[in-house]
């Protein structure tokens, strides 16, 4: 059997403060496959938007061990981790994070830019994501003209446009009704089953992780719980 | 690489044009200012040098005094008629000898009254000063000789006087004195001095000793040296003839003064340039402020944009491609501001110079210099913004508010 996309090992973080240090995470070991949707649970304060950060290599732990695709990822420069967002990863965050005063078109091709893209192939795969969201005919509206919802289907057409191998997302139904959130789950539900991407997404709403296939709990900076779902929607 | 960091960089630019415009309205000044300065600082030097040219270059002039200037006459011994007839004799580099004398008189015709240079010389007055009768004719022989009233005027004078009349042939009145009009000199402009050459009235030497001034005294004797003969030369025969004429002993300093115009050229244009030099320091200085200005406004961007670089980062920029990025961002305004400048510059040179009566003179150096300066501006001032930009951290950079 090969490797796990993602095999973390006694995973640890601490915060330093001046007089005192804060333990984020303090062993966590999870593996999780290439094709799975994991919704990762909990209260604030228990590590999950640590790990996903840890996960999503904009971070390194303090102890432990990350293997993303057979590289151990605590130690890679910050250059090194950089290349491999832009190559394997894509992210959408709770509060969209799209660049103002730019079009949808121009926010979603971005990473392709990154990823020096020729030009007629980076229009075509924009195009092709932003359809595949939902927003066909939306290429030239900036996200002041958008509803959250769009804004967000923005934000996951930028992350899936460079075909990355895992896509994070932080509850990325945090700042949207219950129906728009739940057309964003019934999108991402689809990209992971029709396009195969894999997910891990952070959420604290019991009926947004209903959507994934796998939820892990977390507690005080440790898994708690780790369950298969039975399939969603 | 640099294709699509000019691609980013551009599309930020354009996201915020009103701020950008703002950015790079203090390049756009200095440059501008830089430009102005030399180009309408450089035709004044072209300016003096072409009267100077106009005057004749290789004009001597001879002042009682020790030096060519406010009060020069005062407490000196003056000349005579006779020292610029001995001067014509003897020298045989010259060319032409104008005796000259003049004071400030009200020219009156009819009703109308001008205050005017009215000057006492010969016909060689207008060889030495390349002026030519535009109507009417020079003084003859007797006129000379018998002091008769008659003057040349100058197209100021005869504008001020008789409108669109013709004036020759007409009387003024200087003084007690009325004057027939035998000539209308050609017309020459302002004098470098910045005094206008055509506000003139020529009289007869004889004629303005008896009749306006009173005595035989000669303030100024103006000498054109033969063409190909050498002014250095003949600047020191005049010298050692004057220095005779008035008994000097060797012991003595020269109690007159005989002045090269290349002298008086060689001045203005030192003069002019200083003064041009002087202004584009100043200009150079609102160039640094401008250069400050748009790291400050880089600065302001860096923290207001702490977010977006966060994103950018996250989804795989590299620090040294947000670095490159900033960067651009800087020299493309700082240059953008430059090439504006430039165009401002050139067009207010037109129109200033046009204002002023001086040459267009257009520099191809310091245009290319301001452009290259500003670009410059863009890379020293932009990268210490571009280094703060790169170096944020991805997770705290989107954390921002």
């Amino acid at each position: 059997m090969t490797q796990p996309l993602i095999v973390t090992r006694d995973l640890a973080k601490e915060y330093r403060m001046e007089s005192y240090t804060v333990a984020a995470l303090r062993g966590v070991s999870l593996e999780i496959g290439s094709g799975e949707f994991v919704a990762v649970m909990g209260p604030s304060g228990s590590g999950k938007s640590t790990c996903l950060n840890i996960l999503g290599c904009l971070d390194t732990p303090t102890s432990g061990s990350y293997i993303f695709k057979g590289l151990e990822v605590g130690k890679l420069t910050r250059r090194q981790r950089a290349l491999l967002r832009r190559h394997y990863l894509g992210f959408v965050f709770q509060g969209f994070n799209l660049l103002n005063r730019t079009t949808a078109l121009e926010n979603v091709e971005l990473p392709l830019i990154y990823r020096r893209t020729a030009a007629s192939e980076r229009h075509m795969r924009t195009r092709r994501a932003l359809e595949m969201v939902g927003l066909k005919g939306w290429e030239s509206h900036t996200p002041g003209e958008l509803s959250g919802g769009q804004q967000q289907r923005v934000a996951i057409a930028r992350a899936i446009v460079s075909d990355p191998a895992v896509l994070f997302a932080d509850e990325p139904t945090g700042n949207l009704d219950r129906a728009r959130g739940h057309e964003i789950m019934e999108l991402l539900t689809v990209l992971n089953r029709d396009q195969g991407i894999t997910i891990v997404m952070v959420t604290h709403e019991h009926n947004i992780a209903a959507f994934a296939k796998r939820t892990v709990h977390f507690l005080d900076g440790l898994v708690e719980s780790d369950t298969q779902n039975g399939g969603a929607i | 690489m640099l294709g699509n960091t000019m691609l980013l960089a551009l599309r930020a630019i354009r996201r915020n044009v009103l701020r950008s415009v703002l950015t790079i309205l203090g390049i756009v000044i200095g440059v501008a200012a830089v430009i102005i300065m030399v180009t309408v600082g450089g035709g004044a030097t072209v300016q003096v040098q072409q009267q100077i040219a106009s005057m004749g270059s290789n004009l001597l002039m001879v002042s009682p005094g020790k030096r060519l200037g406010p009060g020069q006459s005062s407490g000196n011994i003056p000349f005579k008629q006779a020292d610029a007839e001995a001067i014509a004799r003897e020298i045989s580099s010259v060319a032409a000898v104008a005796p000259v004398s003049s004071t400030s008189i009200n020219a009156i015709f009819g009703n109308q009254n001008w205050s005017t240079q009215v000057t006492g010389s010969d016909n060689q007055y207008f060889r030495v000063t390349n002026r030519s009768i535009r109507s009417g004719r020079q003084f003859t022989d007797s006129e000379l000789r018998s002091g008769a009233a008659v003057c040349i005027i100058g197209e100021t004078v005869r504008k001020k006087l008789f409108g669109g009349q013709d004036s020759v042939g007409e009387k003024i009145r200087l003084q007690k004195l009325s004057c027939e009009i035998i000539g209308l000199l050609e017309g020459k402009g302002q004098s470098t001095m910045g005094m206008d050459q055509d506000d003139i009235v020529v009289l007869p030497l004889s004629a303005y000793h008896r009749r306006i001034a009173g005595n035989q005294d000669v303030a100024l004797i103006q000498v054109s040296v033969q063409k190909g003969a050498s002014t250095d030369k003949a600047l020191q025969d005049i010298e050692r003839l004057m220095r005779e004429r008035r008994h000097l002993t060797p012991s003595d300093d020269n109690n007159f003064h005989v002045m090269d115009l290349k002298e008086i050229a060689n001045m203005l244009t030192g003069t002019t340039q200083m003064l041009t030099a002087l202004l584009s320091a100043v200009a150079a200085v609102s160039l640094l402020v401008g250069g400050i200005g748009i790291m400050n406004i880089m600065l302001v961007s860096v923290t207001e944009r702490t977010r977006e670089i966060g994103i950018r980062l996250a989804i795989g920029a590299l620090e040294r491609e947000v670095l490159m990025q900033f960067l651009v961002e800087a020299v493309a305004l700082s240059s953008l501001g430059g090439l504006i400048g430039i165009v401002l510059a050139l067009i207010t040179s037109v129109w200033l110079t046009g204002l002023l009566g001086v040459p267009f003179v257009f520099n191809a150096g310091i245009v290319i210099l301001a452009f290259l300066f500003s670009a410059a501006v863009g890379v020293i001032f932009g990268y210490f913004p571009a280094m703060k930009a790169a170096g944020l951290d991805p997770i705290e950079a989107l954390r921002h508010e």
